[in-house]
């Protein structure tokens, strides 16, 4: 009973917040308002006994939105970006977007013919994840483990491209420039 | 249900006791520091500037963001509320979460949003920067912070804090072997509670940063907030490092009470002690000192826990 209503107490908090991301005219309210949708999800996920990704969901989601609010109030670099602005354009894609993927998520949920138990039943909801955890990663760990080190190898080289200023701007052309020159002086005086 | 409730209440008042004593403790080393012969000034400036603020009116302000503006001075108190209710006392916590140290994580991710909020819903440029000033120092503390959270649930093979606290019991405090972590886990104590050396978002060179427009009541909220915060972030640490309710003698919950105490003590008196680190210093400190130094930490004990097993 209490299960119930705290569920659909997040889930009408989540899609209603969801909902106010475009009709605020705040870059501001908008970003929260997607922060409070996202928390509600997470906190939707600890009804189901994943406390640790809905915990983890809300970590992650309140310290992308308090970065993101930054950004989006940065990179709009002209007045809107503190005055009241529409949070919506282009609007007709749009809508037939959001459409589109609702009813392709919407209809797989419901025609998918999921599997049903097989197993006499594992007991324990951490039988199941485990079972689930498996059934996803098991046979492609290997891929996973070579795909993580060229993520993060592309990540570095894409830093390095974009940075404005490399070694030999900070040191010097044969590196030996102490202290570096530096617009900006950092903590530690290298 | 209405156990819980009640003792939802009690830790309520317990965490409002422990932030009271943190502002006097802080307004008589203030007094002191001015040279003040009597102190008694000193202890009871927290219930002067309540009684102040409660009676002071609200600013208003163009153009305010009220509700982003509110909310965010009121989520510090709610934050410090949340973390206690994981904080176990002898084994014993409100919520006894299987993450419990994760929910502290979360819990202290939204002071990057509550300060920010204060920051930006007072339509005012001292309070704008100073909201900006705390998530580029956020960039710089959470993540070692972070890294300083795994050494004890490494140690302990557990997420859950009374676990963390068992693991300690009758053996060694993990502050003795995990100084680093420790260390780096009272800097962001000391900076989510924008205190002290990392307080430049409040910064007096701001005319108060993001507490700059805030008045009456709403000042209050946030000022309380910084305390509990700061309190929470000391009870926290006494279960994750200090072993808990371990020791000899006195009840379980009286040592608990006495090393919270003396390191929120600390923590206050840190305050008088270190200059105030601008972000764009301590960033660099942050990634290359800090980052480094906490994970060998974590390795060190990883290798530890390891070899125990």
């Amino acid at each position: 009973m209490l299960e119930s209503v705290v569920f659909w107490v997040l889930a009408v908090l989540a899609v209603a917040s969801g909902v106010a991301v475009f009709r605020v005219d705040s870059m501001a309210r908008a970003t929260y308002a997607l922060a409070v949708s996202f928390v509600a999800v997470g906190l939707a996920l600890l009804l189901v006994d994943l406390h640790y990704i809905g915990v983890i969901t809300v970590l992650m989601m309140v310290m992308e939105m308090a970065v993101m609010a930054v950004y989006m109030v940065m990179f709009m670099g002209m007045n809107p970006a503190l005055m009241p602005m529409s949070m919506v354009h282009d609007n007709r894609a749009a809508i037939a977007a959001a459409v589109t993927t609702f009813v392709v998520l919407a209809g797989g949920a419901l025609l998918v013919p999921w599997p049903s138990r097989r197993e006499p039943d594992p007991g324990t909801v951490a039988g199941t994840a485990q079972a689930l955890g498996e059934a996803i990663m098991g046979s492609k760990m290997l891929v996973m483990l070579t795909v993580s080190p060229a993520m993060v190898a592309t990540i570095v080289a894409g830093v390095v491209l974009a940075g404005a200023r490399g070694r030999y701007d900070r040191l010097g052309d044969d590196l030996d420039r102490r202290p570096a020159d530096d617009p900006q002086p950092g903590g530690v005086g290298r | 249900m209405a156990e819980s409730l009640f003792w939802a209440l009690v830790a309520a008042f317990l965490l409002g006791c422990l932030a009271v004593a943190a502002a006097s403790l802080d307004g008589a080393l203030g007094a002191r520091g001015r040279g003040a012969g009597n102190l008694a000034g000193g202890w009871s400036a927290p219930l002067a500037e309540t009684a102040r603020l409660m009676r002071q009116r609200r600013r208003t302000l163009v153009a305010a963001d009220v509700l982003l503006w509110r909310t965010g001075g009121a989520a510090l108190l709610v934050a410090a509320l949340l973390k206690v209710a994981v904080v176990p006392v002898d084994g014993w916590a409100l919520a006894d979460l299987a993450v419990g140290l994760v929910w502290f994580n979360a819990m202290d991710v939204t002071v990057w949003a509550a300060v920010w909020l204060t920051g930006w819903g007072a339509n005012s440029a001292h309070a704008l920067i100073g909201g900006y000033r705390f998530l580029a120092q956020g960039l710089a503390y959470e993540l070692p912070l972070m890294f300083a959270l795994t050494a004890p649930a490494v140690a302990a093979g557990s997420l859950r804090l009374a676990e963390v606290e068992a693991a300690q019991r009758g053996g060694a405090w993990f502050v003795l072997w995990m100084p680093v972590a420790f260390a780096v886990y009272c800097l962001g104590v000391v900076a989510f509670s924008v205190w002290g050396p990392l307080s430049v978002a409040a910064g007096v060179d701001l005319a108060g940063g993001v507490l700059a427009e805030l008045s009456g009541v709403d000042r209050l909220l946030v000022l309380a907030g910084r305390y509990a915060l700061l309190a929470t972030g000391a009870a926290f640490a006494v279960p994750m490092f200090l072993g808990g309710a371990d020791g000899p003698l006195l009840p379980g919950w009286a040592w608990f009470a006495l090393k919270t105490l003396l390191l929120l003590a600390v923590l206050v008196a840190l305050k008088r002690r270190l200059p105030v680190l601008r972000p764009d210093r301590f960033v660099e400190v942050g990634w290359l000192v800090l980052l480094p130094a906490v994970l060998l930490q974590v390795l060190v004990v990883s290798v530890v826990a390891v070899w125990r097993y």
